[in-house]
């Protein structure tokens, strides 16, 4: 069964950003900005905290907006991402309603894979992957 | 620094509107925190001048393994203290260790003053933006303004002053991302008389993990993050918060209350962190890259207007601040206490000498030695209203007695009488702990006159034999120099033995022995002694308020003579350290 990242409860989070280091951390990098899910607080620290993470979309904008074919259907929901056929055009970004998708310093979309190893860092079990 | 044979800075001339990288490989051998910043303050530093001359420094300066690792969260803080006008040094987590990772920046200094109030942006370049609309704002709706004109949502750091910190008050903090502070010894003091409001970094620069470091990162990473996570070494300061020792310290007569006329307070129960936890927490928060999430939010209505007009308040909460703002002014119920914390941080102003400050004062009034024409109105324990109006008097300097109560309760007593209850060490008001002679000669001789130099309140605790208190609040103020370098939070200081950090340092590519930290340790507290000594500070001249022989310890009453020894022992170690 295909797996999906999925958050759990965002008003467990503590916003101490284990989850984005450990995104970055498999995609060889120490920056939280380079993570495919992100973490920030509506008004500052005294807001909550939104969780985006991507949705998995059965049919996903991204895709829709992508002409150059490097986004293709994941099983089980979302996109996978082929960066030799990818021209960094940030169309798949501007697409996604719910901003799940952000550029990365050399261009590129950063595009979760479901992988689910963010979840393993969570210190308050926000976020887990469901099966579907 | 990390990855890295050097330490890069960023020098900023507020005057010039001008800054510059260096990439300083001489200061790579002192870490980076505390041993970077001390030996950068002791570059800048002008003895000669006043600490609020424009021409000071103020330095930044997070670690090798900030954010990194687990719990590496906090950035220290140097410059020329306003407050007791020797070194300065101050911590505040935040996402500000964060922040400056990722914007490649290892430590900061600033130096000169602004033509007008200014806040600095730190992005790719330094931005020097008109503040003169922000001037006289609280730090809240400063840090309302300042997150809708930077982007960076989550990876920046907001660091603004209030009030109190505009008007030079010595003990004016500067607040980091809301619930984080630079809290003691008057840095917000420094800014504001630099006219520099408030500072964003944003941080959203990649730092590549070596390939070859990869696998060790990640082995290190997880069996740290195992330790804090999975075990309870660290459960306390999560669950009801380091406000789990009101109750305790206060069974052992070591609850500091009433400007310590007494150390058992008849109503600990009532704010108790058991009882905060009960009637006012909301939620917790984390430093970025803590898994702990220490930062306890208590929350309470407040009515702005007639006509049942409500808003509600979040304020952080914690240890000191429920001694300081409760049983040292004799509050009774979190409520209440939560209202003071919210208008002292409004104002910017540091918590602890605050509430010390209206203890003493408190104090001093009913004695007849200030009157009314001082305080224009009356002081009572446990009053809060008047309290509340205090600190804005505080933050304003509304007449001369409050100016000088805004220079600290040694400068007050000094000039209105009652200094033997004036309840200050070294010139810095006392933390919430009377627990023996640890926590008293650990406070006054502890190198920036905190109660986490040396820990020597935990030392009483641990019941250490008078002979040993001296060597152990030694051994642990070189101790720490290590864990405030790298900059590892201390409350996770149990998390980080000396094998653990040097498997960390070996992780992002930093080999160093026991020995070679030992060393560190030691030149970085030849360091601080170097710019004491320079400022005209010495061991010899701390004269301990009699208030506290007076009142009972957990370790009894103590004997004034036995403490000056500890000094005077003391002072034989570092003069020892010195040679
Ligand atoms: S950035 Fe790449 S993946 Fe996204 S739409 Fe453009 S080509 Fe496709
Ligand atoms: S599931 Fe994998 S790719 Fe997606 S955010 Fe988590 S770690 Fe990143
Ligand atoms: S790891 Fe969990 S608690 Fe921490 S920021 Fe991510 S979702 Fe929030």
């Amino acid at each position: 069964m295909p797996k999906v990242l999925r958050v759990v409860d965002r008003r467990r989070c503590i916003g101490c950003l284990s989850c984005r280091q450990a995104c970055a951390r498999l995609r060889g990098d120490y920056s939280p900005s380079n993570a495919a899910l992100d973490v920030k607080t509506a008004g500052g620290m005294s807001g909550e905290f939104i969780i985006t993470i991507c949705m998995a979309c059965e049919d996903p904008a991204c895709m829709e907006a992508c002409k150059f074919g490097a986004l293709t259907k994941r099983s089980g929901g979302g996109v996978v991402f082929r960066k030799d056929k990818c021209t960094k055009c940030g169309a798949c970004a501007r697409a996604c309603s719910v901003s799940a998708i952000r550029m990365d310093k050399e261009g590129y979309p950063i595009i979760c894979t479901h992988c689910g190893y963010c979840t393993r860092y969570c210190p308050h079990r926000c976020i887990a992957t469901k099966e579907v | 620094m990390l990855h890295k044979d050097f330490i890069r800075v960023l020098y900023i001339d507020l005057t010039k509107e001008e800054y510059r990288f260096e990439e300083r490989r001489d200061l790579f051998k002192y870490l980076g925190g505390t041993g970077v910043a001390a030996k950068l303050l002791e570059e800048n530093i002008k003895p000669e001048l006043d600490p609020l001359d424009p021409a000071q420094p103020i330095v930044f300066a997070n670690g090798p393994l900030s954010f990194v690792m687990p719990v590496c969260t906090k950035v220290v803080a140097t410059f020329y203290s306003p407050h007791t006008r020797e070194y300065g040094e101050s911590h505040a987590g935040g996402r500000l260790a964060m922040a400056m990772r990722f914007n490649n920046i290892d430590a900061i200094v600033i130096t000169g003053r602004a033509k007008h109030p200014e806040y600095l942006v730190i992005d790719d370049k330094v931005l020097f933006k008109d503040a003169r609309a922000m001037w006289g704002l609280s730090v809240e709706d400063t840090g309302k303004i300042l997150r809708q004109h930077t982007s960076g949502s989550g990876i920046r750091s907001s660091m603004r002053i209030g009030r109190s910190g505009e008007n030079l008050v010595s003990y004016a903090g500067v607040n980091v991302d809301t619930y984080r502070h630079f809290g003691r010894l008057g840095l917000g003091a420094v800014f504001g008389s630099k006219l520099l409001k408030g500072i964003v970094i944003i941080g959203d620069e990649p730092v590549k993990i070596p390939k070859e470091n990869m696998k060790k990162y990640r082995e290190v990473y997880d069996s740290i993050y195992d330790t804090v996570t999975k075990t309870d070494v660290m459960e306390k300061y999560h669950a009801v918060g380091t406000s789990i020792n009101v109750l305790p310290l206060n069974e052992m007569n070591a609850l500091p209350s009433l400007n310590l006329q007494t150390t058992r307070y008849e109503y600990a129960e009532n704010i108790s962190g058991e009882r905060f936890a009960k009637e006012v927490l909301v939620r917790k928060v984390a430093c970025s890259g803590c898994q702990i999430g220490c930062i306890h939010i208590g929350q309470f209505r407040r009515e702005f207007d007639d006509g049942y007009e409500y808003e509600t308040v979040n304020v952080s909460y914690d240890h000191e601040l429920v001694f300081a703002l409760g049983s040292f002014v004799g509050l009774k119920n979190p409520e209440e206490v939560l209202q003071l914390i919210d208008v002292v941080e409004r104002e910017g102003l540091d918590a602890i000498s605050t509430g010390v400050a209206l203890g003493w004062a408190t104090e001093a009034y009913k004695r007849g030695i200030i009157t009314i024409d001082d305080t224009l109105m009356p002081f009572e324990f446990g009053v809060l209203p008047n309290y509340m109006a205090a600190v804005h008097y505080i933050a304003t300097g509304k007449n001369e007695f409050y100016k000088a109560l805004g220079r600290g309760v040694d400068y007050a007593s000094k000039k209105y009488g009652g200094q033997d209850f004036a309840c200050h060490l070294g010139g810095n008001e006392m933390p919430g702990y009377h627990t023996g002679y640890g926590s008293v000669v650990g406070f006054s001789v502890g190198s920036r006159h905190s109660h986490l130099d040396n820990a020597g309140y935990s030392i009483d605790q641990a019941r250490t034999r008078e002979e040993d208190i001296v060597k152990k609040i030694f051994e642990e103020e070189l101790e720490r120099n290590i864990l405030t370098s790298l900059v590892i939070c201390l409350f996770a200081r149990k998390v980080y033995n000396r094998d653990t950090i040097i498997k960390a340092l070996d992780a992002v590519g930093i080999t160093l022995t026991n020995a070679e930290l030992t060393e560190i340790a030691k030149e970085i507290l030849r360091t601080k002694y170097r710019i004491k000594e320079k400022l005209g500070y010495s061991l010899d001249q701390i004269k301990v308020p009699k208030r506290f022989f007076k009142t009972i310890t957990l370790n009894g009453k103590l004997d004034e003579e036995k403490a000056n020894n500890m000094i005077k022992e003391y002072k034989a170690m570092i003069d020892e350290l010195m040679k």
